[in-house]
């Protein structure tokens, strides 16, 4: 689950990782009574979105009187925000962040996630922060420094300090730094997250060291023991059709091709949208049905895939273990008839009960396009799709 | 032979009583060899009953103690699960299989962390994963038992239902397997594809794998090295995950890729460098196995 940049700084501010001061705004009135509240001369409005590279796509305005944080406030409310990282539609700016202004000596890039390999907490710290950190990764790797959390103990300090120091932090800030780095593992560990990023970490003026951006990833699966963490999630800020799939334990992701697929299974799902493209086609999704698809679940999953108005064809792609292929073929005839299905719709099925499963199929009466493997499905729905007309 | 388990293997369940438990557990014994190979289940409020004849017991050490049993397999819950794991390896079995899904990963961190610290030699397989099946002697998990045949290659997949088709592909072309392992797709989990591959690479009875990866991490890469510079049998692979956007979570926590670092182009490079034979049809994944034998 992601969550704002005001979320996560005030999770910092929690843990004691120091943050500029500033507040949250949902109106241009809002906006302006916190910069007076702030006081001083200099204010950062910040659009609020959970997609990165905001600065970038212009959401990030420095204002030098009221007059212009009302301004930018204004301007970038309600804006379609379009960043790197939010597609060509970009996102809604519901949430503005006004702070303090800092003047900036020096920025770092502080990072951490779980390292799969050595199974603990990494933080990755390098004295290029403020730009893109992955063609860092890519150029200069040297510049990247690691430092892994022992779960039992957290960062050992001397390590902290030797960091702070291989990424060029003034000897006089290096104690501060190392405790720094030791209240942003607290605030990963004890809220279950699965990334928090620090981009930049900055040397002020006044000789501080201020997070200047934050940006917190959390576990799905601990959300069930961090209620508070769970109260902070946007929905604005999700696909509707993703949140309408998640409510009926479906797990849909929106892409930007015509084909929609339907598969039982994670790893088989990215198979058969691989297969597709394989054949010339693009998927319109990623739908992984699950376990246990009842007919209402087949139902609702039809439902999502067809409210995608790019859709020219489906392909059902089952692997029958424990749910057995006659069971997804009512589900699938029932979904079809329910939804008046107008695209061709190609059902590949395979295990327990296949037989079963295709004769019902044949019987409904429905013009549904039998296929044998997962190649002979992508190729006629991807012929169907040329030729689909809703 | 087989790899991990066979006919001989004793089998725990822990959630033996919860439906998940009750279903799978049903089908195992139902298997192959079954019948002999699930001794007992665990759960401390239910000690002294059983499950269709196979005896509860209070804890999986008394569950070893009284039947012999080497093996478990952990159907519970995601918020119970680590400590189930926990107790299994204390216990000091040979394998402990973890189905459950949904299990935090600060939780499973902490469960490795004490594996390596206390020097456990429990072989952990999961969690978030279908398990283990040495076909015609045993299946341990979630896996349909039929589709599979009795042979002489190896199967480690990061995915369930792809696992089963790889499986079925094979089985079709009258390809047999002798064992078939999920190893599971969560961040933090026990026995990775190289680890799997090296016991493949040491069973007499295997004569070729099929390795199947997904997008994230850098697992099959390492494996690939690794056969590079060990394996003295053919290895075939496929990576899902081509289209795949980055950054956006698949289904699997695993399935996720961060950084441009773990893209299916990457592995299948890095595979086909280091003498994979790779296909990027997932519907040929026998034919390209045949291929080699």
């Amino acid at each position: 689950m992601k969550i704002h940049e005001y979320q996560a700084k005030a999770l910092f501010r929690k843990f004691g990782v120091p943050v500029p001061r500033g507040a949250a705004c949902f109106s241009v009135g809002e906006a302006v009574e916190a910069a007076r509240n702030l006081g001083g001369g200099r204010w950062v409005v910040k659009a609020q979105i959970h997609a990165g590279g905001r600065g970038k796509g212009g959401g990030v305005k420095l204002a030098r009187s009221l007059d212009e944080v009302r301004e930018h406030a204004s301007r970038l409310l309600g804006m379609r925000l379009v960043t790197p990282q939010t597609g060509p539609g970009g996102q809604t700016v519901r949430r503005l962040l006004v702070e303090e202004g800092a003047e900036i000596v020096q920025e770092y890039y502080i990072g951490m996630v779980v390292d799969r390999v050595t199974q603990r907490v990494c933080l990755m710290a390098s004295s290029e922060g403020g730009v893109d950190i992955e063609e860092v990764a890519a150029s200069a790797p040297e510049k990247i420094h690691k430092l892994h959390a022992d779960p039992e103990t957290g960062l050992g300090e001397a390590d902290a300090r030797a960091t702070a120091r291989a990424i060029g932090v003034p000897q006089a800030l290096v104690d501060e730094a190392a405790a720094l780095f030791g209240a942003l593992y607290r605030c990963f560990w004890e809220t279950d997250a699965s990334l928090a990023e620090i981009n930049p970490l900055v040397l002020t003026g006044e000789g501080r060291l201020v997070a200047l951006d934050a940006k917190m990833n959390f576990d799905d699966n601990a959300l069930f023991r961090q209620p508070e963490i769970a109260a902070l999630r946007d929905l604005d800020e999700e696909d509707p059709l993703e949140v309408e799939a998640s409510r009926h334990e479906l797990s849909y992701i929106a892409l930007d091709g015509d084909i929609a697929c339907m598969v039982n299974g994670a790893g088989l799902a990215m198979a058969t949208m691989d297969t597709i493209k394989l054949f010339g086609g693009a998927p319109a999704n990623f739908l992984d049905v699950g376990g246990g698809a009842t007919a209402e679940k087949v139902t609702a999953a039809f439902r999502i895939m067809l409210a995608n108005p790019k859709v020219r064809a489906i392909l059902v792609n089952i692997f029958g273990g424990i749910m057995r292929c006659d069971t997804i073929a009512t589900g699938v005839v029932a979904a079809a008839r329910e939804v008046h299905l107008s695209v061709p719709l190609v059902v590949r099925m395979k295990g327990t009960n296949e037989d079963l499963g295709r004769r019902i199929l044949a019987e409904s009466g429905l013009p549904i396009i039998a296929a044998d493997d997962m190649a002979d499905a992508a190729r006629k729905a991807v012929a169907a799709a040329a030729g689909g007309r809703r | 032979m087989s790899i991990l388990v066979n006919r001989h293997t004793r089998v725990i369940t822990q959630g033996i009583t919860g439906r998940t438990g009750q279903f799978h557990t049903r089908a195992s014994r139902d298997y192959a060899f079954g019948r002999e190979c699930y001794v007992a289940g665990v759960n401390p409020k239910k000690a002294g009953e059983n499950f269709e004849g196979i005896p509860i017991f209070a804890t999986v050490r008394e569950a070893k103690e009284k039947t012999g049993a080497n093996v478990s397999v952990i159907y519970v819950p995601p918020a119970g699960a680590a400590a189930a794991i926990q107790e299994a390896v204390e216990a000091d079995l040979d394998l402990v299989v973890c189905i459950t899904e949904g299990i935090p990963v600060r939780d499973m961190i902490v469960v490795r962390e004490r594996m390596r610290r206390e020097g456990r030699r429990t072989l952990f397989l999961g969690p978030n994963c279908p398990g283990v099946i040495t076909p015609g002697e045993i299946k341990i998990g979630i896996m349909p038992g039929h589709i599979h045949r009795a042979g002489r290659v190896g199967v480690v997949s990061r995915s369930g239902t792809l696992t089963y088709e790889a499986v079925a592909q094979l089985t079709e072309l009258g390809i047999g397997q002798s064992t078939a392992v999920g190893i599971g797709g969560d961040p933090v989990n026990g026995l990775k594809h190289v680890d799997v591959l090296k016991l493949f690479n040491d069973d007499p009875d295997t004569d070729a794998v099929i390795m199947i990866g997904e997008i994230g991490g850098s697992d099959e890469e390492t494996a690939a090295r690794w056969v590079k510079a060990n394996m003295r049998k053919p290895v075939v692979g496929f990576i899902a995950g081509l289209t795949a956007p980055p950054g956006k979570r698949m289904g699997h926590a695993g399935a996720i890729i961060s950084g441009g670092k773990g893209t299916a182009q990457e592995k299948l490079a890095v595979m086909e460098a280091c003498g994979i034979r790779v296909t990027r049809n997932p519907a040929e994944m026998g034919k390209l196995l045949a291929s080699v034998l």
